[in-house]
């Protein structure tokens, strides 16, 4: 490692190959990120069209516009194309824009690795994006994909089950690159505990990756087994059991979660003290939250099955260990809240996005509580209040500190500042029909709607209205998002390298030039 | 005079209808007609009230802090942190607000678990996309399907607005009939996927999942009318198998469970008379509209690539043996087999009806006594 980074040292000034092809073989940290957060925003506009479809059918009572296998097909395919095609990959692209610049590193330490986990991303979600122009449609058994509804689908399911397992590869790969970075890169006197705590909450998602997701492969490789190849692990005729793939699904499922929200958690514990002029309250209780909370996470997958017949000791050991969760949580809340106390606070856009994701994954937290009482879970559960609950914390988990993470960074990465009114307006808009489109889904939920239902009985036509309402704004609203991006990466006022006032005191990154060389912390950066 | 009565009241009860549902706007739980449901309602509750408290603390500090800690008022900013003390007292808090959360909650689950000394017990089926209600007590058992209005409603294109459906998609053809302050347990199973058996005044929903049996139980306290649906996604008509539990007094019900029986005493004879193949035809549509149509398409020409047509099937227009097994027994990955879910008479006419319309011209029929031997024979 040490005679590679020496001789890369000589060339230091070597640019990025010449044409397109630059993007397709390149090995550095940057232009991975970028591939990435560019592969995220088009899956975030393809998942969004699905969500458009899905509100359009909605708008009233009545089939008006698909059939309801589509129908299903889209609420699957959007989930599955949100969260492994949009938010997953974005946050992957701050790692690996952000982590060699925050670590004093000159990239990550296995750069074509980071090449294939990056393509190997791109083929799976096309794998899976195939089956929507197949005979029988995609996959339309929900993206939890349980047996039996999921082996009715007849071809579309070897295409989802090997995207899954590319999906797996990527994911992996990713991981294991960003632990051998964080763990051998980091410049001399970047202890563990003076790492940015986005550092950290990545380490620690990455652990829980490659915990968690070969479970999900093997949970989706039983399905493949069992409708080609005569096993019956999910068929009670043959000695199976349909709940053993949700046990399965859910030691993934419930993980992933916090595999989106954590390195959230990371953003936004780096944005709130930049803009609050205070260092970050309790540091190393951040770090230790983040811990438990991945550790917690990986016990207490059955409280979404609190209807399958657990027996009572189950239901009560789920329910008690899941309602544990809300302590590293709140620590969390409270940490950011005493950071911004007495601090001298400014709201630029990165700012504003940071503490609605406080307030606003705080009340999805609420629900969160609610939905882990098991007794009351017998109501709420399958129906909307569990949509509105899971949008709460994964729509404001997974974009709302992606787009802090896009407007703090962007200066950086560009050299040039976006425009700061048009990211307010984007914030704003984004900030209430987010809230039009799902506040009202708690009241459907508590009122009686189940979920993934392509029509409804009368009494939630009004609701359901003006849901559908906020999503067409929303969804409106992220073209302004796209343009601003356009706009910052095709000029503007030219950015300092410090870009935010005294953001040097909260990361290396902004000791760099804006935009940064295409090679940086070639020679490592001494920290006191 | 006498004729438009009957028609006035419906229509009287259509509009009161209307207005009820419109009135069955909600935004909270409902408290429901069970010790159970209310107990659920007063957790949910309690925890509500309980995060409004710490809402309003919590983003109580951070928008005073938002509004008078800004740096456009002045504000300098303060450098402490790291306090080991306020960090144990945001621990310790919320450790004590869970516990005590978590008491209420657990006598819930301990009541909603305990099924036993149950008075009666009723075997529900989830198959897609209807119920099957066995009373396991009094031998009564029988489909439960979307009503034939709603249906006709929610298909594509239909000319029927859903508003003019009383209880669109909440209603059935038959509901589920049961006693009021009888303990009742429930058994639920599945034939195909699984599916939820929901109805939020009972409180609670239960999986069905096929090869496996779940419990749960009611003690409903006020006769009524009480609506829900299937909850978990069960393929393409998930959103269309209402569930209609109508509760009423002993004696009211004593009174249901007498003509049920003589109702079945009724079928049985049904099926061992001779029936004319225009009869046979004529039920045969009902049945098929009910049960065959959502695949297969009200006019019988399926749906390319998905589900075969009627119109021409080779099953449909060859020997009739083959046909009946095909119904009875299921085929391919869809199609499910009727002969635990349609009895002998809708079983003869729906495939009697099936080779004589749609284009197809066969001309023959079969008996419901025949269909009946087969399914003994087969048993
Ligand atoms: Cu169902």
């Amino acid at each position: 490692m040490t005679a590679a980074a020496t001789t890369h040292d000589e060339y230091h000034d070597h640019g990025p190959a010449k044409g397109f092809m630059r993007w397709i073989v390149t090995t550095n940290h940057k232009d991975i990120g970028t591939l990435y957060l560019v592969f995220a925003l088009v899956m975030f506009f393809v998942g969004g069209i699905m969500a458009m479809v899905i509100r359009m059918e909605l708008f009233e009572p009545g089939m008006q516009f698909v059939d309801p296998q589509f129908f299903n097909s889209m609420t699957t395919m959007h989930a599955l194309v949100m969260v492994f095609g949009a938010v997953m990959p974005a946050f992957a692209g701050l790692a690996n824009w952000m982590i060699p610049m925050m670590i004093g590193a000159p990239d990550m330490a296995l750069p074509r690795l980071n090449n294939m986990s990056f393509w190997v991303l791109v083929f799976a979600v096309l794998l899976l994006a195939s089956t929507l122009f197949m005979e029988g449609g995609a996959p339309a058994a929900g993206w939890t994909l349980y047996p039996p509804l999921v082996l009715q689908g007849g071809n579309n399911l070897p295409f989802a089950v090997f995207s899954v397992h590319l999906l797996g590869v990527s994911s992996i790969l990713a991981s294991i690159n960003i632990i051998v970075t964080i763990l051998n890169m980091r410049a001399p006197g970047m202890t563990m505990m003076k790492m940015p705590l986005f550092c950290w909450t990545w380490l620690i998602t990455a652990f829980l990756l490659i915990a968690v997701l070969p479970v999900f492969a093997a949970a989706v490789t039983m399905l493949l087994t069992d409708a080609h190849f005569g096993t019956s692990f999910f068929d009670a005729a043959g000695g199976g059991d349909p709940v053993l793939y949700q046990h399965l699904f859910w030691f993934f499922g419930h993980p992933e979660v916090y595999i989106i929200v954590l390195p959230a958690f990371g953003v936004v514990s780096t944005v709130i003290p930049t803009f609050s002029r205070k260092p970050l309250f309790g540091y190393s209780s951040m770090v230790y939250a983040t811990a438990s909370i991945a550790f917690l996470s990986m016990i207490v997958w059955a409280h979404h099955q609190f209807t399958v017949g657990m027996p009572l000791a189950g239901e009560l050991y789920f329910m008690y260990a899941t309602m544990l969760i809300a302590v590293p949580t709140g620590v969390k809340v409270l940490n950011w809240t005493a950071t911004m106390w007495k601090g001298s606070l400014t709201f630029e856009t990165p700012m504003l996005f940071a503490v609605a994701f406080v307030v606003l994954f705080t009340f999805g937290g609420f629900t969160g509580v609610m939905l882990s009482l098991a007794p009351a879970d017998f109501q709420y559960h399958d129906s909307y209040f569990v949509v509105a609950h899971f949008h709460y914390t994964l729509v404001v988990g997974g974009t709302f500190p992606v787009f802090a993470a896009v407007y703090y960074w962007l200066p950086k990465w560009t050299g040039h500042m976006y425009n700061e009114k048009l990211g307010q307006l984007h914030f704003w808009l984004t900030l209430f029909s987010f809230n039009l489109t799902f506040l009202v889904q708690h009241f459907l939920g508590l009122a009686g709607m189940p979920r993934r239902i392509p029509d409804y009985a009368i009494q939630f036509a009004d609701f359901n209205m003006i849901s559908s309402i906020g999503a067409f704004i929303l969804g409106a609203s992220q073209l302004l998002f796209l343009y601003i991006v356009v706009q910052t990466i095709r000029g503007g006022e030219k950015a300092t390298d410090e870009v935010w006032e005294d953001a040097a005191k909260h990361g290396l990154e902004w000791t760099l030039p804006s935009p940064p060389p295409y090679h940086t912390f070639a020679t490592a950066p001494e920290i006191k | 005079m006498k004729k438009t009565k009957p028609l006035l009241t419906a229509l009287a009860m259509l509009v009161l209808g209307m207005s009820a549902a419109q009135a069955e706007y909600a935004l909270n739980l409902p408290t429901g007609v069970t010790q159970i449901s209310r107990e659920v309602y007063d957790l949910h509750m309690t925890v509500i009230w309980i995060c409004v408290g710490i809402g309003v603390v919590v983003f109580g500090a951070m928008f005073y802090s938002i509004y008078h800690h800004r740096k456009s008022r002045g504000a300098v900013a303060a450098q402490f942190h790291e306090s080991t003390k306020v960090e144990i007292v945001w621990t310790v808090i919320p450790f004590i607000i869970l516990i005590s959360m978590a008491i209420p909650a657990t006598k819930a689950m301990i009541d909603m678990d305990d099924t036993s000394n149950a008075d009666l017990s009723i075997k529900v089926t989830g198959y897609q996309w209807k119920w099957r209600y066995e009373y396991l007590d009094e031998g009564i058992d029988f489909m439960s399907n979307l009503d034939p209005l709603s249906n006709a409603a929610r298909q594509k294109g239909s000319t029927i607005k859903p508003e003019r459906v009383l209880h669109y998609l909440r209603n059935v053809d038959r509901p589920l009939v049961v006693p009021v302050n009888k303990k009742i347990r429930f058994l639920f199973t599945a034939a195909d996927v699984i599916h939820s058996w929901w109805v939020p005044e009972l409180g609670w929903k239960k999986d069905t999942i096929p090869g496996f049996i779940t419990e749960a139980w009611t003690k409903i306290e006020k006769p009524g009318v009480y609506r829900g649906q299937c909850a978990e996604l069960c393929g393409k008509d998930h959103g269309f198998m209402p569930i209609v539990v109508v509760a009423k007094t002993e004696e009211e019900y004593a009174q249901w469970v007498a003509e049920q029986k003589g109702e079945a005493a009724a079928k049985v004879e049904a099926a061992g008379k001779t029936w004319t193949q225009d009869d046979l035809i004529a039920t045969g549509e009902k049945v098929y509209n009910s049960n065959c149509a959502s695949c297969h398409q009200a006019n019988g020409e399926g749906v390319p690539g998905t589900f075969p047509a009627i119109a021409g099937s080779p099953v449909v227009t060859g020997p009739i043996e083959r046909h009946i097994e095909v119904v009875l027994k299921g085929g391919g990955s869809m199609m499910p087999p009727f002969a635990d879910t349609l009895d002998a008479v809708d079983l003869a006419a729906v495939i009697s009806f099936q080779r004589n319309a749609f284009g197809n011209n066969i001309g023959d029929a079969v008996q419901p006594s025949d269909i009946r031997s087969r399914l003994a024979s087969s048993r």
